[in-house]
């Protein structure tokens, strides 16, 4: 049975760089929601599904997605789910909600407060309890262990990492390759600019999103693929989970005009490059990515939405859209987004 | 209503429950404390350390393990400038994958090598114990380069 054909109809966010104090998490969503839904064209009230992705650790206080409803509106009641983990893959969770064929529509958002403690020692937190956490290796540390063994494997330089910064987030390659590090072989530019943000997508299945867009940014295929946890028990140099969920969400199928990928580190860029399969002809992040903006939780929405709105405004036929989870791209989730019918 | 006036009460957040790490992740904890690393065999023979509860390729529960050495080859190391607290070195350190003699995998934790020259994927490097062991990762001080 071949899926129910499901499209992304709308898009919003708010990415605040370098943090946004003044206002909680339901200030940031509020007028995000507010513009994703009007611009879907579906009354808020007959939206068939809720799903959210946000990370306790970050508001630092259990069940704090529940406060994040008052941005939403829960009553009169409304069919509700959360994952813990960046809302792309809410996303999947309403895409699979939808298959059921009960309930046409559905909002997915994601908020996070990134900037509002030390993003290296939350994330450490994310580790295995028993033999990871203890030692608290932050991010940056075992992204740059990654990044050696990719230069240890010879193809690319640091100043390939330099460049994948100066495309995505201004500068001149030459000039930052000469910056001290940070953890070597990694350099500040290599990683993301931890930011808040939020974000909200809308889907429509079938003759609803044809009705309500114009161009809806159909979903061809998705996948989700999860390594090892340990990082010594995998090749790092290699995304296997990223080429097995490209392949069946069938990436190489047809030409790819436009990727928006989820790489947190620049050397990151070229490992989803790679096990995706994307030549040069295929634009990359135009947006600037996560290394623009990382709001943690967010910015693998945010990779759906600005994929989508390439297509819903014609500038693409066809694209990818990509978010990770996990210590050095531990998990991956790969869609393809089409114009086409 | 004065400041004084309001009411307090201590708030502790805490689980107050303690939890059995389970016969493998128990068993390589309690040879830590012994000063002895053991690994788990998947069915394909291959020596994961830490050890896995599961082979990673079958997802059959682990039975057997194996002690491996405690030296090892550096598979790749990253260099931490800035140690940050918690970490186990408070001066600069190597981050590093270390392949123990008879594993397959490679485990992580801290090289106290002095400086990023002393370095290299592919170099030998052996356990640093701490002085009083309890069970822990932490039990493992540090590794250090095998030729001074």
């Amino acid at each position: 049975m071949s899926p129910r054909e499901i499209a992304i109809v709308s898009y919003a966010s708010l990415l605040a760089v370098p943090g946004e104090p003044q206002r909680d998490e339901v200030e940031l969503l509020l007028p995000v929601v507010t513009e994703a839904v009007a611009r879907s064209g579906i009354p808020k009230r007959e939206l068939g599904f809720t799903v959210s992705g946000s990370c306790d650790y970050l508001g630092g206080r259990p069940f704090s997605f529940v406060m994040a409803l008052d941005a939403i509106g829960a009553w009169p009641p409304i069919a509700e789910s959360h994952v813990e983990m960046d809302g792309a893959f809410a996303l999947y969770e309403a895409w699979v909600r939808l298959q059921c064929g009960d309930v046409d529509s559905a909002l997915v958002y994601a908020f996070g407060r990134s900037t509002q403690g030390d993003l290296g020692r939350v994330l450490a937190q994310q580790l295995d309890p028993y033999t990871l956490s203890p030692l608290w290796p932050d991010d940056t540390a075992l992204a740059a262990l990654q990044a050696r063994a990719l230069l240890d494997r010879g193809r690319v330089s640091e100043r390939d990492f330099a460049a994948v910064a100066a495309r995505t987030r201004g500068g001149d390659a030459d000039e930052l390759v000469q910056r001290p590090y940070t953890v070597a072989p990694l350099r500040a530019h290599d990683r993301g600019t931890v930011a808040d943000g939020a974000a909200a997508v809308v889907l429509a299945a079938g003759d609803l999103a044809r009705k309500v867009c114009k161009r809806p940014a159909w979903i061809r295929g998705i996948d989700h693929r999860i390594e090892q946890h340990q990082l010594g028990q995998r090749d790092l140099t290699r995304s296997v989970s990223t080429a097995l969920a490209g392949e069946r969400a069938g990436v190489g199928k047809g030409p790819v005009d436009v990727a928006e990928l989820y790489a947190p580190y620049t050397h990151q860029e070229l490992i989803l490059r790679e096990a995706l399969g994307l030549g040069e002809g295929v634009e990359v992040n135009p947006s600037g990515g996560a290394l623009a903006a990382h709001p943690l939780m967010v910015a693998g929405l945010s990779r759906f939405g600005e994929a989508a709105e390439r297509i819903i405004d014609g500038s693409a036929n066809r694209a990818v859209a990509h978010a990770t989870s996990g210590p050095c791209l531990q998990q991956n989730l790969v869609a393809v987004l089409e114009a086409a019918p | 209503m004065a400041a004084t006036d309001a009411l307090t009460a201590p708030y502790v957040l805490e689980y107050t429950y303690r939890r059995s790490v389970g016969p493998v992740l128990g068993r390589f904890l309690t040879g830590l404390r012994a000063g002895r690393i053991e690994g788990s065999r998947s069915a394909a023979g291959k020596v994961q350390v830490p050890p896995s509860e599961h082979d990673p390729d079958t997802g059959a529960p682990t039975t057997e393990f194996v002690e491996v050495g405690l030296a090892g080859v550096v598979t790749t190391w990253s260099w931490a400038t800035a140690p940050r607290p918690g970490q186990p070195l408070a001066q600069p350190f190597a981050w590093a994958l270390i392949k123990l003699d008879g594993a397959d995998s490679a485990l992580l934790h801290a090289v106290d090598a002095g400086a990023p020259e002393k370095m290299k994927t592919g170099m030998r490097v052996k356990v640093r114990w701490q002085a009083e062991r309890t069970g822990a990762i932490t039990d493992i001080a540090c590794f250090e380069p095998e030729a001074p």
